[in-house]
């Protein structure tokens, strides 16, 4: 699929709120299946925000502003009347920059029911399950290629996983989940440099030119074999600067100050964002 | 006391148990057909005896503890017992349980039947359209086997008939009929139940189910179950099953009384999953030996009100008692389970782990004892009771008592109430999963470290009922 392809998902002047607070002020993206955008800025500047206000939590509210999912046939489906599970099963993902924990539920068993749900989105409740045969032989071949001992699945969701282990977790799910648009936030932190690498190769190896993913971080080398087509800059709950891969690179050796210089609206928001907390 | 333990229940009881009582030495004419009527008195409890052609001194002991039963006076803690002791039957012979139609069993039954995957014969059994159910062409070479181990395994009924002194040196030891007032009814007009002997060290390394002789009243209305494991012996044994147990009767009222001797160890499986209009008040205990281990594992899932308190007396130096207890209460229920640990013995170690689940209305209620008597040094006790509660209707409760008459001991309680989290759901639900499949992933979760005891087909039946149950609750 190429890059031009119409399949993507768009957010336009987005407003989101959080008991109240505005946290995002108006956010344009548009990504599309196959891309990969980069999403940088300080902490506290939106960006799990807009993670979660893509995959609908409902702690998160949208005041205003648009979020779709356009097929390559040109359907539009309207994200934000959809439940987070039909989102994921529309084929939208959210790699969480922390994962919760769910204690007594094996990863495997969890897996089983996503992996059905999402290549079954029609299913209703009680249905069967894909069977366990060929789910265990896509699960091990898919541990195999994170370098992950298979016994890992037999654990419980989360539940006293290392901060590594957790993020190990979320690109598993990514893999056997294979949704059309992920946004991936802080994949990388906790990682250690080998783990970092690894990860950066087999998301690249999942994503491939049939994903669009939204890679939140603030590294570059999850980014060293996922080469962002676009590279954006997020202050103060706008997205106040795009440009290509050579921003990451910049933003990464410099820090946001000249960002700051050029965008004093923005940063006063933040200021405004911080202060109140 | 809250809880009705009876200090002096083991001192007490053998004297009780054979007691000679004179003054109900009535005959109603010789072979009288028993003649099934509503009611509790005397002539219906000698007729119970009679009809099962039982030995002077059980009928003698079944009449006392009538007289028991009704000097106590209902109890006053729990749930509110709204059962009318004079509008119900006390035994009907197994032809009389018969004459309904699987018409009449109500829709929400079969329905579970069928997700449960029940087959056809055991529906109809379960369902009390059939009174029974031919199991001995699959299981008989398993009795067999046993038999030849010198196991004896049978129903209560059978086991006075054909090992008297057996019955005489145990029945009532470990729970006579003063120890409350629904052990004394059970007393008084108990069938059936499951009669267990485990000959010295041997070791039964397969869980002896009740399925076994699902044909010889297993699971009556006032079963009277005992269990004797001797020396450095070994069973597990699973009470009744996990389908609806359906009846138009509303009172349950069951014994169970075990003995694990030196080095013995006995692990009681239960899952109960009465219809909602069941009053379930159960007496469990055990005495365990020096070095033995009891485990009991005590699901509730069904019933209008439960009120059970499975125990361990731990009598010699080093045994072990642990209780595991789930309660899952919707609306209409009040499961009020709980435990309790004796430690009478120095070196004793008790546990007791209760998970709750309350939803739609539905109460659960943790009501636990951890006694340690005087002497008992170095004893261990632990108690963990975590409940969590779906919705603002529903209700848990934590009634933890420790009576501690010894100093050098250790006791340890931790309590935990929790709601699903929705930051957990939304995790699920990001993945696909309804918000329904959700939550029952919570609760199965929240459950997993004591559904992981069960022995695998239950623990997969376990599941499938929280699924059940989950249903609708919401959305
Ligand atoms: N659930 C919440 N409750 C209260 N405040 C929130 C909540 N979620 C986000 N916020 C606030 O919104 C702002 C943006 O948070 P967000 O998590 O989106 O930042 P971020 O860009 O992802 O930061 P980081 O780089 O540290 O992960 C912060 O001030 C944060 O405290
Ligand atoms: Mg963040």
């Amino acid at each position: 699929m190429s890059v031009d392809s119409k399949e993507k998902l768009t957010v336009s002047g987005l407003h989101v709120a959080v008991n109240g607070q505005e946290i995002l002020k108006g956010v344009d993206l548009e990504i599309g299946r196959g891309e990969i955008h980069a999403l940088m800025g300080p902490n506290g500047s939106g960006k799990s925000t807009l993670g979660y206000a893509i995959m609908g939590h409902p702690s998160y509210e949208v005041t205003s502003g648009t979020i779709e999912l356009v097929d390559a046939d040109g359907t539009h489906h309207n994200v934000l009347e959809m439940e987070p599970d039909q989102r994921a099963r529309a084929g939208i993902f959210l790699a969480f920059q922390r994962p919760m924990s769910i204690p007594g539920v094996r990863l495997a068993d969890f897996l089983r029911h996503a992996v059905t749900n999402i290549r079954n989105p029609d299913r209703k409740e009680g249905q069967d399950l894909i069977p366990m045969r060929e789910f265990r032989g896509d699960l091990k071949a898919k541990m195999a290629e994170l370098e992950m001992d298979s016994d890992f699945a037999r654990r419980y969701v989360n539940d006293g996983f290392s901060g590594g282990e957790m993020k190990r977790a979320e690109i598993l799910q990514l893999a056997m989940l294979r949704p059309r648009f992920a946004v991936l936030d802080e994949t990388d932190s906790g990682l250690d440099a080998d783990a970092v690498r690894l990860a950066s190769q087999s998301i690249a190896k999942i994503g491939g030119a049939d994903m669009g993913i939204l890679v939140i971080t603030h590294h570059e080398q999850l980014l060293e074999h996922n080469i962002p087509h676009r590279t954006h800059v997020m202050l103060g709950g706008r997205i106040v600067e795009s440009g290509g891969p050579e921003l990451a690179t910049e933003l990464h050796k410099q820090g946001y100050e000249r960002i700051r210089v050029a965008y004093p609206e923005a940063a006063a928001a933040e200021q405004a964002m911080t202060a109140t907390v | 006391m809250a809880i009705g333990i009876q200090q002096t229940a083991l001192q007490e009881s053998s004297t009780l148990a054979i007691g000679e009582i004179n003054k109900y030495d009535f005959r109603t004419n010789s072979t009288a057909i028993f003649k099934a009527r509503k009611g509790i008195d005397p002539e219906i409890v000698s007729q119970i005896s009679e009809m099962k052609k039982e030995p002077v001194w059980m009928r003698d002991f079944r009449l006392k503890s009538l007289e028991i039963f009704n000097s106590k006076p209902m109890p006053n803690w729990g749930g509110h017992i709204g059962v009318n002791f004079q509008d119900i039957f006390y035994y009907l012979k197994p032809t009389e349980q018969q004459g309904k139609t699987w018409d009449e069993v109500p829709e929400e039954i079969k329905k579970t039947f069928e997700r449960l995957g029940i087959p056809e014969a055991e529906r109809k059994y379960l369902s009390g359209v059939k009174a029974q159910f031919e199991s001995e062409v699959v299981y008989g070479s398993l009795q067999e086997d046993l038999a030849k181990k010198g196991v004896i395994f049978t129903d209560t009924d059978t086991a006075l008939r054909e090992h008297p002194e057996l019955l005489r040196q145990y029945f009532a030891t470990i729970i006579p009929s003063t120890d409350n007032k629904f052990a004394a009814l059970n007393s008084a007009v108990w069938s059936g139940g499951s009669f267990i002997y485990v000959p010295k060290g041997v070791k039964i390394d397969f869980p002896l189910q009740a399925y076994f002789r699902i044909n010889a009243e297993s699971m009556g209305q006032f079963e009277r179950t005992l269990i004797i494991v001797d020396e450095g012996a070994q069973v597990h044994y699973v009470e009744g099953c996990t389908a609806p147990m359906y009846t138009t009767e509303s009172l349950h009222s069951a014994v169970v009384e075990i003995v694990v001797k030196k080095h013995a160890r006995c692990r009681y499986t239960t899952i109960q999953n009465w219809a909602n209009n069941i009053y379930n008040l159960v007496t469990k205990r055990a005495v365990a030996y020096e070095g033995a281990t009891m485990e009991w594992i005590d699901g509730n899932l069904g019933s209008h009100l439960t009120m059970k308190y499975p125990s361990v007396y731990m009598v010699e130096p080093g045994a072990r008692g642990e209780i595991l207890s789930i309660a899952f209460s919707s609306a209409g229920q009040h499961q009020d389970a709980g435990a309790k640990l004796v430690h009478a013995a120095p070196n004793t170690y008790g546990r007791i782990v209760s998970k709750s689940i309350s939803k739609n209305g539905g109460r659960s209620s943790y009501r636990g004892l951890v006694r340690v008597e005087p002497g008992a040094k170095k004893s261990r006790s632990s108690v963990v009771c975590d409940a969590l509660i779906l919705d603002d209707k529903s209700r848990s409760d934590t009634y933890p008592y420790i009576e501690i008459e010894e100093q050098d001991v250790t006791v340890g309680h931790e309590a935990s109430v929790s709601k699903i989290g929705e930051e957990q759901l939304f995790y699920l639900k990001s993945r696909g999963l309804s918000e329904a499949e959700a939550s029952t992933m919570i609760v199965s979760g929240f459950i997993e470290p004591l559904v992981k005891e069960l022995p695998m087909e239950y623990a997969v039946e376990m599941n499938r009922l929280i699924e059940l149950q989950m249903e609708g609750s919401v959305g």
